[in-house]
């Protein structure tokens, strides 16, 4: 099996019942996306599959085989962080930061296919994230944010 | 005064100095290594130096190394879950060593490394440990001006220190080049420390010193942590709580390659190379478990509240003496009200479950774990596998969060246990029904109050009977001549503990949604009627400064939306909540619109941070105010997965407003849990006003509103 991550192809041995989110942590050492809950109601596994917002827990290593995956860890380029994760340091959008990735990665995902989304978008293609912490109110303003200093321009 | 709340008292070991000092700069390299001394037991008994009437052989409470590189580290045990002490205590000894705070780096809560401290709760790290930093920090800068002195043959009083420079005239000096070639070790107990309106690097918004690293995800939890030769382990958890182990089959799932079966009384785990091996090997054991006859009858979440009040435990009471005479008080009233007002159990549910990876070298045990009690953990190891204390280090990286639910070690044995028998490291993550169901709850609670007034409005009688859900802030603030509180503690069904705020939150739903039945009685307004009873000038501070942000005088409940306000005071920290709800008719559906907070916990530290912790408390309150019970019945819980146990999320949110009152001439005090308290009986008013509903358990609208909204009464 080959899975692209962070455009790096990798080819793995994996067995059919594994999720996506144990084969990047553990054969991958992609640690930056984290279980929370194991049933796709956190969040914080969440990664970007062909662009779009992914609960990596509950998702079959084999079936996402071959198709572009972005973590955490692929959002900055060139050693340039993405808007967002600027943002989130800007907006003190983080607690003690274990649901930050799967935020980051939701949030990107969103601008990705709406660069400028309301605030009512914002909260609703984020509500299967959670922040035990509630810094959600910095979350949403971190998003605006991103949208505003990155003119819409996201990778 | 009622004693410290029960579930902070955790027994010190009687030892707490594991380096030996000429260890220091074996470990360190050389430079100078300050020890900060207590001088005076009772700052050591509140910062958690366990003593207990014994003269302890140490009295070191934190430690600080500046190397011959000049870079600054600071030793404490304190832990961070989420609270930004990281950043905060870098900005105490920042300012005091008048150095950027990019060069000073913490050395938090590793039992190897850091000393004794019983452990991060109680919102203690400001008040105690960061005064402590500070004026070792003090201490190091007045020895780093000794060296300059003496250096330069000059009278220390003309040389000052900024940016990490000590100066004289046109010479300057770094930190490294002072203390380079040094070998220095001193222990100080006093140094005189910048007072707060003279803060400039304290009193700012510094940005979390770690915030790169989470945003990024290379910070590493303790679930993101890999060991040489690491295998991943789970235990097999008993069908109910208090469960025995009468058989166990093994046959299917010890010839799983790759696998070992781990039984030990009746502990019964599995250990293996990756997670879905894990799982299987965990699915194939069979075991048979055994109710505890001692536990033949387990009550349930619905016979909850009488089952508190029926098995007290006598042993558990707290009570301060009557002040005057409540039967007096009562009789002279013109109004009466009396209520029962329960809270169930609620879970901590950090989203990073409780985790742990256990290393044993030549009998010496290594455990990564997230927990708020580092040394507590390490006891706990200690004793589960009869080793000294000395042979078992407890490290303790930064946490996915706590919220006083990580107190207990049980991860930590568990993966301990399982890598003794693989003779290999182990990791265990709990799995998010484990974390629902074997960790500890906030206390469930009933609470009985009668009060009465006079019909000037004063509070002639007030008595405050709280069974099982604790003490913390069960005392009024309101002034009253005949009161009596009690406190009682119940045989719990289900195993609880600490959460944030403790019990401050039930005791505030209690007393104040009371003070607005009172007001209700009178038809008086509830911001006027606490007025009235209230001298204390911090909680009237706060109380009108959230009623002038939130126009408290511009408010008028209708049937479709309320507004309400309580206050309260906590930890040393002053809050009060204003909440408007919106009711949607005719399904009840209730949702908060806006909350508006003012919190005082004297000098800010750093006002960003002291936002968010305040915003955090607010809206992890909406969540037991609103939705939040675990359900339970025949020693099972009902509900452990977030698709049945509610969390606020995005949706949940109001607007907030946070009012922060800056008392620059007040100790620091805590602000991680206080500011959770006013919202549950803000919101339960603010219903009341609208619908007339007088809701008096928490949660309060899990299913909407009981009943049909009604007119205001």
């Amino acid at each position: 099996m080959e899975l692209v991550v962070n455009q790096k192809h990798y080819r793995l041995e994996v067995h059919a019942d594994r999720m996506l989110l144990w084969v990047l942590r553990d054969d991958l050492g992609l640690t930056g996306s984290k279980y929370g809950c194991g049933e796709g109601h956190c969040g914080a596994c969440t990664v970007l599959i062909d662009g779009a917002p992914t609960r990596s827990c509950v998702t079959l290593a084999n079936s996402v085989a071959g198709k572009p995956i972005t973590t955490i860890e692929g959002l900055a380029q060139n050693g340039h962080l993405h808007p967002l994760q600027e943002a989130f340091i800007q907006a003190d959008a983080m607690q003690c930061g274990y649901c930050t990735p799967g935020m980051i990665v939701s949030g990107a995902g969103l601008l990705k296919k709406n660069p400028h989304p309301t605030q009512a978008e914002i909260k609703e293609a984020m509500e299967g994230n959670v922040c035990r912490c509630g810094t959600y109110p910095r979350i949403v303003a971190a998003v605006q944010m991103a949208a505003r200093t990155a003119g819409g321009q996201h990778a | 005064m009622l004693e410290v709340e029960r579930y902070e008292l955790f027994a010190g070991p009687a030892y707490h100095f594991d380096l030996e000092r000429r260890d220091f700069f074996k470990l360190l390299g050389g430079g100078l290594v300050l020890f900060l001394a207590f001088d005076h037991p009772a700052a050591a008994q509140e910062s958690g130096r366990g003593g207990r009437g014994q003269g302890l052989p140490q009295t070191i409470s934190a430690w600080l190394h500046i190397s011959e590189l000049g870079i600054v580290t600071v030793f404490t045990g304190k832990t961070e879950v989420g609270q930004n002490i990281r950043t905060s205590l870098a900005q105490a000894v920042a300012e005091e060593l008048r150095a950027p705070i990019a060069s000073i780096t913490l050395v938090m809560a590793d039992t190897g490394l850091t000393p004794y401290d019983m452990g991060t709760f109680g919102s203690r790290t400001t008040p105690t440990m960061a005064p402590q930093l500070r004026k070792m920090a003090a201490a190091a800068r007045e020895t780093l001006i000794d060296l300059a002195a003496e250096k330069w043959k000059v009278d220390r009083a003309s040389i000052t220190v900024a940016d990490g420079r000590l100066k004289y005239s046109d010479q300057s000096v770094s930190f490294g080049e002072l203390t380079h070639g040094q070998q220095l070790m001193k222990t100080v107990d006093e140094a005189p420390v910048t007072p707060a309106n003279k803060w400039t690097v304290a009193g700012t918004s510094v940005p979390k010193t770690t915030a790169r690293d989470m945003v990024t995800g290379t910070h590493r939890f303790t679930s993101d942590l890999v060991r040489p030769n690491m295998l991943l382990g789970r235990v097999l958890r008993p069908s109910a709580f208090n469960a025995k182990l009468a058989s166990l089959d093994a046959k299917e799932a010890e010839p799983i390659k790759n696998v070992k079966i781990v039984h030990d009384g009746d502990f019964v785990g599995a250990v293996a190379p990756d997670e879905l091996t894990l799982a299987k090997a965990i699915d194939a054991l069979k075991a048979e478990w055994t109710a505890d006859p001692q536990h033949s009858s387990q009550p349930s979440s619905k016979d909850l509240f009488a089952y508190l009040k029926s098995h007290p435990e006598e042993s558990r009471q707290r009570t301060t003496p009557e002040q005057g005479s409540v039967e007096q008080g009562l009789k002279s009233s013109d109004f009466i009200r009396e209520a029962t007002y329960t809270v169930s159990y609620i879970a901590h549910t950090p989203l990073e479950p409780r985790a742990a990876v256990a290393e044993w070298t030549e009998g010496k045990l290594t455990v990564w774990t997230g927990t708020q009690v580092p040394f507590g953990v390490r006891s706990e190891l200690a004793e589960a596998f009869s080793i000294p204390e000395s042979n078992v280090r407890v490290i303790v990286p930064d946490t996915g969060s706590g919220y006083g639910g990580k107190h207990s070690g049980e991860v930590a044995i568990e993966a301990a246990r399982l890598a003794k028998s693989a003779g290999q490291p182990v990791k265990v993550i709990w799995t998010r029904e484990e974390e629902f169901t074997w960790a500890y709850f906030r206390p469930a609670g009933v609470i009985e109050v009668r009060g009465g007034t006079l019909k000037d409005g004063r509070i002639a009688a007030w008595e405050f009977h709280n069974y099982n859900s604790g003490g913390s802030g069960i005392e009024t603030p309101y002034d009253v001549q005949n009161k009596k509180v009690e406190f009682q503690a119940s045989a719990s069904p289900l195993r609880q503990g600490s959460y944030r705020g403790l019990a401050a939150t039930a005791n505030h739903f209690a007393r104040e949604s009371h003070m607005d039945e009172l007001a209700a009685a009178m038809g008086m307004d509830p911001l006027e009627f606490r007025l009235k009873n209230l001298k204390n000038e911090r909680l009237r501070a706060v109380l009108q400064a959230a009623a002038a942000k939130f126009e408290w005088d511009k408010t008028k409940s209708i049937p479709t939306r309320g507004f309400g306000l309580a206050c309260g005071v906590e930890k040393g920290g002053y809050v009060a909540t204003c909440a408007e709800v919106s009711i949607s008719q005719p399904d009840g559906k209730v949702k908060i619109e806006r909350v508006v907070t003012a919190f005082e916990c004297g000098a800010i530290v750093n006002p960003e941070h002291l936002k968010n912790q305040v915003e955090g408390g607010v809206i992890m309150g909406i969540g037991g105010a609103m939705f939040e019970a675990i359900e339970f019945d025949d020693g099972r819980i009902l509900n452990p997965h977030l698709a049945k146990y509610r969390v606020p999320r995005f949706s949940d949110i109001p607007v907030l407003e946070t009012v922060l009152l800056n008392r620059k001439d007040l100790p620091s005090a805590g602000a991680g849990e206080t500011p959770i308290v006013g919202l549950a009986p803000a919101v339960g008013n603010a219903i009341f006003h609208a619908t007339g509903i007088r809701i008096r358990s928490l949660p309060m609208v899990p299913q909407g509103l009981p009943n049909q909204p009604q007119p205001t009464a």
